[in-house]
């Protein structure tokens, strides 16, 4: 069995509750690093630990926060990420509906180490029974004295405010969430500079996915070295991942970095294999933005060592041949997955969440929508395959935001593994817009 | 359900609930309400009218301009009058990977209605949404707070049922 940080106490009844979560020792961390530690020993910790952002950065967190400007008599914030967003990705949301308290001890230390008197949990705003759900738990939280002023008689005072958002995948970007919080149109903004510097109503801000911040009561409690401990090397701690697609037990799973990716989806403990009768075709590793891996290159690195569920390993081979972790959004997809249809269904998805401030993004997308809809639907031409490929590249890295690489890596990763698909829907148009038809090519499958 | 519009305000508790939403955000930063106060609107009336949007502008003290680009921006709300339910269907890649589009089809078949419609009897309104991160329940579809996760045809046709009462 793997190490359980997040989801040690899952299965407890009532978990949800400030009464059970204390008893299982939740905010022993609040007491130790409020009364024990300086804000800098904190940081320190967590840098220590090496967890890196869960949100799909992968980066630092520790040096994150110490790239926090400090200037006198300026407020600082912490704003959660909570607008998980991500197709493929549901972690955040599961771990805050049933672990609200995991949440909420993390933000109390989180803000602590940063100096932040009031911070924010941005959540999508479809999750609203979440947005309850957490509002009740720092209810008790407050009631119980660990949110509030001079908390546990430190004289530090925090205050959490839960903010929902209004239904726009780009506000997961994190200068376009700190623009929806202003309450203004969530259109991210150029940088520098950095929210590090200028945030949240100008001033400093660290933006942290919550899976991120929930593991520093873990941290605090156990310390960064027993963190760093965990996992493989960069790829350090456990990792929720969001497993969905042709898999027979889809779920959140909180895995060790490490695990090869051929036990996390054949295992038993884990996603259990594909369903009966089977094959595995393909997978997305890390959420819809990062490049789609056939079954072979998924399961083994070209050299031929074993795939792991860390970020150097998914990542090994470059864009050729590997991939991203990402938000650790699995989606599997067995040999009756039509590779096309999925990529203009990511395609459309791009577009329609591109908030139109680069014309690269806000045309590229819409024009890979369209070329791709007409592949899938039998009016694709022979250029249109190279035409994707030169659209991608003129989206991917030129504009503001992310949100432009996250839109042509699938389509381009798609027509470098895939591309006897794409050529099949072009020349047998007839077969291929047939109901339920996928193409049978000469294709790896596992 | 829907009020009349015609006088614009919010119910004693909601004006309570509005007025601690403003008071969380540090001084002279109330647009943050924004978001938060046009949900509560939109629990209220339904769906968000000019005159509505044209209130919380002053309740903000914002110019309606600030409200109305908000508003458009994110898809949550609905600038036109809806059904008594909003049936919100995701149609992103891994629900349509269990089948979404399937069930899908035989949903707005079962309705009569196409996505953006509302059934004549202005029961149901149906909106296609993006990935609603539930992915490993799917297909999927919420209305208002609920989720309906694992969606079948069998499915489909008991939650319709039940919410035609």
């Amino acid at each position: 069995m793997g190490k359980k940080i997040l989801l040690e106490h899952i299965n407890v009844p009532g978990i949800e509750t400030y009464d059970v979560y204390r008893k299982q020792g939740g905010y022993t961390a609040v007491e130790k690093a409020l009364k024990t530690m300086t804000p800098d020993e904190v940081v320190e910790e967590v840098k220590k630990s090496g967890v890196r952002g869960r949100g799909g950065a992968g980066f630092p967190m520790g040096m994150k926060w110490s790239f926090l400007a400090k200037p006198e008599g300026v407020p600082r914030y912490l704003v959660c990420n909570a607008d998980e967003s991500e197709p493929g990705t549901f972690k955040d949301h599961y771990l805050m509906k049933n672990l609200p308290h995991v949440l909420i001890e993390g933000m109390i230390i989180s803000s602590y180490a940063l100096g932040a008197n009031k911070s924010f949990i941005y959540v999508r705003g479809e999750l609203m029974y979440v947005v309850r759900i957490l509002e009740k738990a720092i209810a008790e939280a407050k009631a119980a004295g660990f949110l509030g002023k001079n908390i546990l008689g430190t004289g530090y005072d925090l205050e959490l405010v839960v903010q929902p958002g209004g239904g726009a995948y780009i506000c997961g970007e994190e200068t376009a969430l700190l623009e929806s919080l202003e309450g203004k149109r969530g259109n991210p903004r150029n940088k520098p500079p950095f929210p590090a510097v200028k945030g949240l109503y100008q001033s400093p801000t660290v933006v942290n996915n919550v899976e991120s911040i929930a593991t520093t009561s873990w941290i605090i409690n156990n310390g960064g070295e027993a963190y760093a401990a965990i996992g493989i090397g960069r790829s350090a701690g456990t990792k929720l991942i969001s497993a969905s697609g042709h898999i027979k037990k889809p779920g959140v799973y909180e895995i060790e970095l490490g695990v090869p990716v051929e036990e996390f989806i054949y295992s038993d403990e884990w996603c259990g294999g594909i369903r009966d009768g089977h094959h595995l075709k393909a997978v997305v590793a890390g959420g819809s933005s990062v490049p789609i891996l056939p079954a072979n290159l998924i399961l083994k690195l070209a050299n031929g060592d074993p795939r792991l569920m860390t970020y150097e390993s998914l990542s090994d081979g470059g864009f050729q041949t590997g991939t991203m972790l990402g938000s650790g959004g699995f989606i599997v997809f067995d040999e009756t997955s039509c590779i096309v249809r999925n990529t203009w269904n990511f395609a459309r998805f791009y577009h329609h969440e591109s908030c139109g401030q680069c014309s690269p993004c806000r045309e590229g997308t819409g024009w890979m929508e369209r070329v791709l809809h007409r592949i899938e639907y039998g009016h694709g031409n022979q250029h249109d395959i190279d035409l994707l490929v030169d659209v991608a590249k003129k989206i991917e890295g030129n504009t503001i935001c992310p949100l432009g690489d996250a839109a042509a890596w699938p389509v381009a990763s798609a027509i470098r593994h895939f591309r006897d698909e794409f050529e099949w829907h072009i020349t047998n148009p007839s077969e291929a817009t047939q109901p339920g038809a996928v193409f049978k090519g000469d294709m790896a499958l596992v | 359900m829907t009020e009349t519009q015609n006088t614009v305000e919010f119910t004693p508790e909601r004006l309570t609930k509005a007025q601690e939403i403003i008071a969380r955000y540090p001084e002279g930063r109330q647009k943050s309400a924004l978001l938060p106060l046009l949900h509560l609107a939109q629990e209220q009336w339904g769906w968000l009218s000019p005159e509505v949007m044209d209130y919380v502008a002053r309740m903000l003290d914002i110019q309606a301009i600030e409200v109305y680009e908000v508003a458009t921006f994110y898809t949550m709300f609905h600038l036109d009058p809806v059904g008594k339910h909003v049936i919100e269907y995701c149609r992103t890649g891994p629900c349509c990977l269990m089948g979404g589009e399937e069930v899908y089809d035989y949903l707005k078949q079962k309705l009569g209605i196409q996505a953006g419609e509302t059934t004549p009897d202005q029961k149901f309104t149906l909106k296609e949404v993006e990935c609603l991160a539930a992915c490993g329940m799917g297909p999927v579809f919420q209305i208002r707070e609920q989720y309906y996760m694992h969606l079948t045809k069998e499915r489909v046709d008991e939650i319709i049922e039940e919410l035609s009462k």
